[in-house]
Order: structure tokens, then C-alpha cells, then sequence
């Protein structure tokens, strides 16, 4: 065990825990943000998705003493009280079914446009190929990835309460 | 009593249960009494009754009367509703159907009611989910209970005001005199608070009624539009609890340590191999189950992986290799044949017959892979046993969990939160067990979550088929016969929550002396055929107790299988007789007028011709002439129904004859599910359900040797990720009823018949570009280049 210093949703926190400790139990267990979901543990699904300087991150196979830069969670999206224009999006769109993946798909579109505002499909597809869903709301998630996009951009509108096709 | 000393539920289930109501269904019960009132027809009434002054957290956890409208409907003082249905949402929008069905009835706006559900000591037990029966049989009660409830509403305020109740108005939950509007009362000043003590009637929750008749269908308003599924918010910003989330104090960690290899047996465990991992509590082992328990989560992780057990490999081979599964499937003795009576005579038809097609087609077992391996936490305090579970059958797990550890069944709990879906996984929730047996063991909250390996490779799977067929035309064309005889691997079929069939009781030694006959499946179509026989078998894999390859229901259990087969056939016999693939399915549709299943027919009808107009279908025989260039291009359809509902796909393949890959590049739906309670909600259903079978059609296959399963993770067990998704879905939602006007219209099940057509869509694609055909699953690169290459389509 020893002192490790972590900067979360603009939150310092020093912890005493073994280091080499995936960064994803720590978040949940012991900082209570259960935005990231361990889905394998082996990097290969996204639910864990975290940004790390800019980068979408798996916090599964990350262990936590490798962290030297602050860490943005879904928690950390929203600012003031207002929800991201990818959160919005998702809303819009009515993306989730069970919604256990759709950290890993907010988190991983997040890191995606902020490099990208605005992407190809091919770069939707292929930014988003290794984030899984096994509810297979793919298609919706790439929809909202347009929209986001252009809510970013500052063209269209927020939710309504009604759904529209 | 103080709200702290019910249980020790976490507070964000407190808030969970209190989110949308001015008062908590605890308060609620508590002010008015309910919880002892509302066990009138049970022996507890006594037991209960003496506990009310007691703090609640001594139990017992009876079961919410279903005869009792309070049980069903709270009206706030605020004139909010809350309803409690004893069903869970998958995560298809269920809960806000509810809603909605229950808000119309009741005269509620939407956004003034909420929905509880699951909770197994809050709800009444209408089973949880499965079967796709929430809207078409379970929506029927609750309709009935919310009319219910308006109807004793107007007859308070018909006493109130002096007038009939045939001379008042509701809008939005307020009742008015129609002559003189300034008489006004809400549903929340005539009974906010307070119980409504009005008895329903039923032999089954099913049938629990009361006096009033639900409404017309004309008279629905909130039905029929698509407000906001209530979830979706909380799901985008991350403040939801899943069941993976719960945490009181005191809660420890553990870890399953699963045998090697199927039937392997334990011999000793090494305790001090682990004993120097931080926070380590204890090794719990009986029979061959065995688990860690730590103070931390990763702790537990550790210290499964560095436990050292002695297993005894057993003698002889568990099961032949995935490669080998269905020459052995085909060679095995059925260990139960399923034979419907047979329409006229298939085989002399076939030996008549001019011309004879046969063909063989092969699914393999495929996972459920939930995205979050199973969980549950359960909390052994105060002599109780509470589990927190994603389970889809909350109920079925608290009386299973309380068999199984030989506890009072009104001493456990379930309480019911989402949690990663998996479309049948749950509903055997062995997580559930093991975290109760583990609570029981330790004497403390446990948590138990299981790796993605374990999942992968244990969870239950959906059963390999092997399905011959044989179809024969007279001389003029006329098809005349079609047989169908369907091998599936599924003996000893896993049951819902039993306490002697969950993997932790096959580990423990427990055996059933009759396992369950499992089931193979017959198509489910319209066609009119003079001589027809659909022949489903089971076979039994050598081990059927602590293997791997135990099967449960995989989404639309056994239909995506059957119907692959069936409706590839259908395509391979239009081929045969160079005709139309959507001219000829409805050649066999009109075929029929003397059968008692016109309903069904002219609905099949319907969605065959909606789907083919809504993908501009050409009008030509398959396969198309192979065009130049590596991309081939294909259309197929496939149709089929499920109970009521009714549906059928078109799929567009693009088949890269370089490399053999496959995309799909657009899929239409043409559904008919009677009553659509929430239209968008439906579409999202739809899209999932037919990514679902896509994924099952081009990745989805359990590998294994003769010992092991060998598919443990994403890599090894593939599945449909964004570079498959079709560039374009097209949804059209029928109503081929005859009379789509007419006041009773019913609400059929939507959540699964659209996984059964996919794969023979995308089949029957394939071979329109390709000229191919492939019948076995899935269809991977490296299959389809083979494919093409043996046809010298390369």
C-alpha cells in the first residue's frame, strides 16, 4: 500500500492503496463514481472508458500508479448542471436499451470529436469499432454521434419530451 | 419505525424507490397500514399484524396481495401516481409502456406517474420478465387495475358532488361536473395518501380485474405516442445504480474459482497460498464449488487467480470438440422426439415426387456474453436475506435462493435493479445464489461478480441444432412436400432459478433425477404445403451436470435456430423452381383458405408485402447473375411469427469475394405486434433484436475442446461490433389486422420475433449475390472465402 494521488472531475483525492491496482475499482469502489463498468477487465470491451489527456482510456487494465494526468468520468461530462451535448444527444436519440455499455460509447465519442468535430461515418465506425454493445445499439450511437456533432457545432436543438422518428 | 431500520437498503435504492413520489411506497406503507392490511388472505396477517410496532428489518417480507388495488396504485396528496407491476425492463422500455398503459386507463398525465417494479416485497408477482409477455399478457392487468382505480376515483367524487358518476369528466387526473365545471376535485385531494381498500377479483394475477372496462382503443391517448423512455436520463449522465453498484456497509468481495475443465473434481485446496494477499477473509468451498472472499474488490481478484486447488481431471472425454459437435449431434440416440401430427404424407409425397431437394443446415451453441459478467450482492443481516440482482425473474430467485438455503421464503428479498442484459442469462441467476450462499457463509454482505472468462465460457448457451430438410416439387412445378427434422443439443435444459439446476447446486453435487427434456423447435410460418412434417429431436451431449455447455433460453429460445433453417429452405426451394423469393413465400401464404387461422395468414400476408415495398424489392428469381468486381451485391428475405406477433426481414448483403467478408448493409423490418403502446421504443427494440441475430449470423460461435470451452472472452467468442452495422434500418410497423379499428384491439409481445428471421435473411442474401449458399453458422470471413472459393466465385 502507499499514497496515491488521483485529480478526478477537477477533484483532488489521495488514497493509500496498493498501486498497482486497475484504476477502474478505485474509481467505483472507492470514489463512488460508477459511471466506468468493468465489462472484462481485459480491455477489449469499453465499458471501463475513462479520459486520460485527451485519450479514451480502458481504467480496467490501467493500474492506477500509471495515472499522471486528471481523469474525466461520465460523471464529469455535464458542466453546471448542464448535460454534454453528447449526453443531450443521447437523449435525443434514445440511444440506451440496458445502458451498462453506453459509458464506453459516451466516453469513447467524447474523446473521438473532441479530435474530430467533425467525423466521416467510416471515422464514426471505425473510432467507435472497439466499443461494444450487447444490447446493439450501434446504430442509434452512431445517430447520436452526427447529432452530438452538430450540437457541438451549435446547430439543432435539445430534447423534446416526445420521441420522433 | 425509522426509515433506517427497515433493511439495510442503500440509499440509492431508497432513492431509486422514492424518486418520482412525494411518498415512498415504505412510508406509504407504513402511514397507512397497508403492509399488515394488505396480507388479508395470508396466514401472516397475525405475524405481521404483531410486528407492525416492531422495526421492519426483522422481516418477514410477505407477498404484496395482488387482489388488493393498493398494491397496484398510490395516489399522492400532490395528484401523482406511482404503480408497482411485478415485471423488470430489459432495458426495451417496458417500464415506460407501463406507464403509459396504466396513465391512460387511469387518466393520469404520463409525467405525473411513475413505476416501480421488481422489488419482490413491493410488487406483486407477475413473474419478472421473459417470454416477451410484458405488454401482451401482463399489460392486461395493469390496464384493468389503473381502470379500476378510475372508476372508484369517480365514484368518490359522484358521492362528493351529489351527482352520478355518468354526469363527471376526468382530464388529468381531475374530475369535474359536466354541467358546472367550477365543481372540480383531484384524485390526490380524494385520496392522496390514503388506501383506496377496494378487493379485485382473479383466479391468477393474470385475471385480476375489478368492476371497471378498460377503454376502447379509440379512447387511448397515451398509448399509441412515444414519450421519453423514464430511464434513458439516468443511464446518459451516469447517476444510475445498477444492481453492479449497490454498496452498504460492511459488504466484502468474492470471487468464483471454477474447475478447469468440465467434471473435474476437487481434491484439496491450498488456503495458504492466498492467505498473504491484503485483506484476504476466507476460501469457501463445497463440493466442487469454491470461492474467495476479500475486504476489496481486486483483493479478490488476486487472490482467485492465485489460490492453488487440486483438481482431479476425470477419466473420459465430457464432450466431443466444437469441430466434431455435429457429427456427433447427428450420430446421437434423441433423447426425446417431439412429432407433431404430421399434414398428409411427407414421405410417400417425396417418393412420388418429381424432383427432390434436400439440405442440411447447422447452428452451433452460442453465449448470452452479457456485456457485464453476472453479479449480485446479498445482505444477511438482521436473520434476512435481501439480494440485490439484475435478475429478469426477481421473484423466482428469492423462492429458489430460499430453498436453496433452506430459509422461509417470506425471509428473502429481491430487490430488482437493471443491470446488463442478456436476454435469458438471468433468469437463471446463478450470481443471485452465490452471493446469498456466500452472504450465509461469512455472516456479512457479499458481493460476487464473475470474470469475463467465467462468463464467457459458463455462462448458460443458447443449443447447437442440426436441422435436415427435404422438399419435393410434382411435374408441373407445384411444390408438394416439405420435411423438417431438427437435432438440438439440448438435454438437461436450464429451468428458472431452480435451487438443484443453478450452477452453484451442480457444483455442490445436487442432481435432478429427471433433467429437464430441453426442446428442439418447428417453424413457425403460414405456408400452405399438402404434405408436411416438422420432427424436432433433443440430444444429450455425454455430461449434462457441471459442463460448460449447459443450455438456457437465449433470446427467443431455439427460434433464430429453427427458422434459420426453414426459411433458407423456403429460399433454396424458390430457387429450385426459378421463382420470385417474395412471390413465392406468398404463393404458399394464399395457398390456404380452409384452416382456422386466417387472422394469423392475412397479418403474414401483410408484413411479407409491407417489407418487400418498403425495400423496393425487384421482382426476379435468385441467385442474380455474379457481377464483376470484388463487392457482390444480394437482397433476401425471411418471415416468420412468434405468438401473435408477426414479422418480416429483408437484408441487403455486400459479400467482398477477395476476402470474404460480409456486410449487411441495410435491414428492413416489416412488424406486426397488434397494439403499439410506444412506437419509437418499438423501433429501438426492433434494431437491437435484429443486431442481435446479426451478431448470431456473422460471429457468434462457442469453440471448445473435449474438456473445455475454449470461446472466454471477445476475442475468442466475437461479437457484432460498429464497423457491422447496417448503413440503413427501415422499420415499418403493420397492422394487418382485418379490422384495425376495432375497440379491443389487443397489444401482442414485440421483444423477440425479430431475432428468428435474420439469419435466414442474410443467408438468402448471400446466395442471391453469390450464388452461394451457406448453411452453417456463423459466417465468418474465413468461412464465406471457402465458400466462394469451392463455388469458384473467388
Amino acid at each position: 500500500m502507499s499514497n496515491v494521488t488521483l485529480k478526478v472531475n477537477g477533484k483532488t483525492h489521495t488514497l493509500d492503496i496498493d498501486p498497482s491496482t486497475p484504476l477502474l475499482y478505485i474509481l467505483r469502489n472507492d470514489l463512488d463514481l460508477r459511471g466506468p463498468r468493468f465489462g472484462c477487465g481485459l480491455g477489449q470491451c469499453g465499458a471501463c472508458t475513462v479520459i486520460i489527456n485527451g485519450v479514451a482510456t480502458r481504467s480496467c487494465i490501467t493500474p492506477v500508479s500509471s495515472v499522471k494526468n486528471e481523469i474525466t468520468t461520465l460523471e464529469g461530462l455535464a458542466k453546471n448542471g448542464k448535460l454534454h451535448p453528447i449526453q443531450q444527444a443521447w437523449i435525443d436519440e434514445q440511444v440506451p436499451q440496458c445502458g451498462f455499455c453506453q459509458n464506453g460509447q459516451m466516453m469513447t465519442a467524447k474523446a473521438l470529436l473532441d479530435k474530430n468535430p467533425h467525423p466521416t461515418d467510416a471515422q464514426i465506425r471505425e473510432g467507435m469499432a472497439r466499443t461494444l454493445c450487447r444490447c446493439m445499439t450501434y446504430y442509434r450511437v452512431q445517430a447520436a454521434i452526427k447529432r452530438a456533432a452538430k450540437l457541438i457545432a451549435g446547430i439543432g436543438t435539445g430534447s423534446k419530451k416526445e420521441v420522433t422518428a | 419505525m425509522s426509515e433506517a431500520a427497515f433493511t439495510n437498503v442503500p440509499k440509492q435504492v431508497e432513492e431509486l424507490l422514492e424518486k418520482c413520489g412525494t411518498t415512498s411506497r415504505r412510508n406509504f406503507l407504513k402511514t397507512s397500514g397497508l403492509l399488515v392490511v394488505s396480507l388479508t388472505a395470508s396466514p401472516l396477517v397475525a405475524k405481521a399484524g404483531s410486528q407492525a410496532a416492531a422495526p421492519q428489518a426483522g422481516g418477514p417480507y410477505p407477498d404484496p396481495d395482488f387482489r388488493q388495488l393498493d398494491s397496484w396504485i398510490v395516489i399522492h396528496e400532490d395528484n401523482t401516481a406511482t404503480f408497482y407491476v411485478g415485471k423488470t425492463d430489459l432495458g426495451q422500455g417496458t417500464g415506460t409502456a407501463f406507464r403509459q398503459l396504466m396513465s391512460d386507463e387511469l387518466d393520469m398525465p404520463f409525467d405525473k406517474t411513475t413505476c416501480i417494479m421488481g422489488v419482490t416485497d413491493l410488487t406483486v408477482d407477475q413473474g419478472g420478465s421473459g417470454g416477451s409477455d410484458a405488454i401482451q399478457v401482463d399489460g392486461w392487468p395493469m390496464r384493468r387495475v389503473a381502470a379500476e382505480a378510475r372508476r372508484v376515483l369517480l365514484d368518490m367524487a359522484s358521492k362528493r358532488f351529489g351527482v352520478p358518476a355518468d354526469q363527471l369528466s376526468v382530464v388529468e387526473g381531475v374530475i369535474m361536473v359536466k354541467a358546472d365545471t367550477t365543481k372540480k376535485v383531484t384524485y390526490g385531494e380524494l385520496i392522496g395518501g390514503k388506501r383506496f381498500n377496494v378487493s379485485l377479483t382473479g383466479n391468477n394475477i393474470d385475471a385480476t380485474t375489478g368492476q371497471a372496462k378498460v377503454k376502447p382503443v379509440q379512447d387511448l391517448k397515451i398509448v399509441g405516442k412515444s414519450p421519453q423512455r423514464d430511464d434513458i436520463p439516468a443511464k446518459v449522465d451516469g447517476s444510475i445504480k445498477y444492481a453492479v453498484d449497490v454498496k452498504v456497509p460492511g459488504m466484502v468481495h468474492a470471487r468464483n474459482v471454477r474447475p478447469p475443465m468440465a467434471g473435474a473434481k476437487l481434491i484439496s485446496i491450498d488456503e495458504a497460498s492466498v492467505r498473504n494477499i491484503p485483506g484476504f477473509i476466507k476460501v469457501v468451498s463445497k463440493g466442487n464449488y469454491v470461492a474467495v472472499v476479500c475486504q476489496r474488490e481486486e483483493q479478490a481478484i488476486a487472490a482467485a487467480r492465485q489460490l492453488k486447488v487440486n483438481w482431479e481431471k476425470p477419466a473420459t472425454a465430457q464432450f466431443p470438440s466444437s469441430e466434431d459437435l455435429f457429427n456427433y449431434m447427428r450420430s446421437a440416440t434423441p433423447t426425446s422426439t417431439q412429432r407433431p401430427n404430421p399434414v398428409g404424407n411427407p414421405d410417400t409425397a417425396l417418393m412420388g415426387a418429381a424432383t427432390v431437394i434436400d439440405a442440411e443446415y447447422e447452428i452451433p451453441f452460442q453465449g448470452h456474453t452479457a456485456i457485464g459478467p453476472a453479479h449480485a450482492m446479498a445482505d444477511p443481516s438482521n436473520g434476512q436475506m435481501t439480494i440485490y440482482s439484475n435478475d429478469m425473474k426477481s421473484y423466482g430467485l428469492r423462492t429458489g435462493v430460499a430453498q436453496f438455503l433452506e430459509m422461509p421464503r417470506d425471509r428473502v428479498r429481491v430487490v430488482w435493479m437493471e443491470g446488463p442484459q442478456a436476454y435469458g442469462r438471468t433468469a437463471a441467476d446463478d450470481a443471485g445464489f452465490e452471493a446469498a450462499f456466500l452472504a450465509k457463509e461469512v455472516g456479512r454482505p457479499v458481493r460476487v461478480q464473475w470474470m469475463r472468462q467465467e462468463e464467457t465460457a459458463w455462462d448458460t448457451k443458447g443449443p447447437a441444432f442440426t436441422v435436415k430438410m427435404r422438399g419435393g416439387f410434382d411435374a408441373q412445378g407445384n411444390l408438394v412436400a416439405v420435411d423438417y427434422e431438427a437435432r438440438a443439443a439440448d438435454y438437461n435444459h436450464l429451468g428458472y432459478n431452480e435451487p438443484d439446476t443453478v450452477l452453484i447446486a451442480q457444483l455442490m453435487g445436487k442432481r435432478r433425477s429427471t433433467p429437464a427434456p430441453g426442446g428442439g423447435a418447428t417453424p413457425s410460418d403460414m405456408y400452405t404445403i399438402p404434405n408436411r412434417r416438422n420432427i424436432a429431436h433433443v440430444v444429450s451431449l455425454p455430461v449434462v451436470w457441471e459442463t460448460p455447455l449447459r443450455t438456457g433460453n437465449l433470446r427467443d429460445p431455439n427460434g433464430p435456430q429453427s427458422t434459420f433453417a426453414s426459411e433458407s429452405f423456403i429460399d433454396e426451394l424458390a430457387a429450385a423452381a426459378k421463382a420470385d423469393p417474395v412471390e413465392f413465400r406468398l404463393k404458399l401464404l394464399t395457398a390456404g383458405n380452409a384452416d382456422n387461422n386466417a387472422f394469423l395468414r392475412a397479418r403474414s400476408i401483410a408484413v411479407v408485402k409491407a417489407a418487400a415495398e418498403a425495400y423496393g424489392w425487384d421482382k426476379r428469381p435468385s441467385p442474380k447473375p455474379v457481377s464483376n468486381g470484388n463487392i457482390l451485391t444480394g437482397r433476401g428475405i425471411a418471415y416468420t411469427y412468434r405468438s401473435q406477433t408477426v414479422v418480416a426481414e429483408i437484408a441487403e448483403v455486400e459479400v467482398n469475394r477477395k476476402t470474404g467478408h460480409v456486410w449487411v448493409k441495410r435491414l428492413v423490418c416489416a412488424h406486426d405486434c397488434g397494439l403499439v403502446v410506444n412506437p419509437e421504443a418499438l423501433r429501438r427494440t426492433i434494431e437491437g433484436g435484429m443486431l442481435h441475430s446479426l451478431s448470431r449470423t456473422l460471429h457468434e460461435e462457442v469453440k471448445f475442446d473435449t474438456e473445455k470451452v475454449t470461446s472466454v472472452d471477445w476475442a475468442t467468442h466475437p461479437s457484432l461490433t460498429h464497423l457491422d452495422t447496417p448503413a440503413q434500418i427501415d422499420i415499418v410497423l403493420v397492422n394487418g389486422d382485418p379490422n384495425p379499428n376495432r375497440p379491443d384491439l389487443p397489444h401482442y409481445g414485440a421483444g423477440e420475433t425479430v431475432c428468428k428471421p435474420t439469419l435466414a435473411a442474410v443467408a438468402n442474401a448471400i446466395y442471391d449475390a453469390t450464388g452461394v449458399r451457406l448453411r452453417r453458422i456463423p459466417f465468418r470471413d474465413e468461412r464465406m472465402l471457402a465458400a466462394l472459393k469451392t463455388a469458384g466465385v473467388v
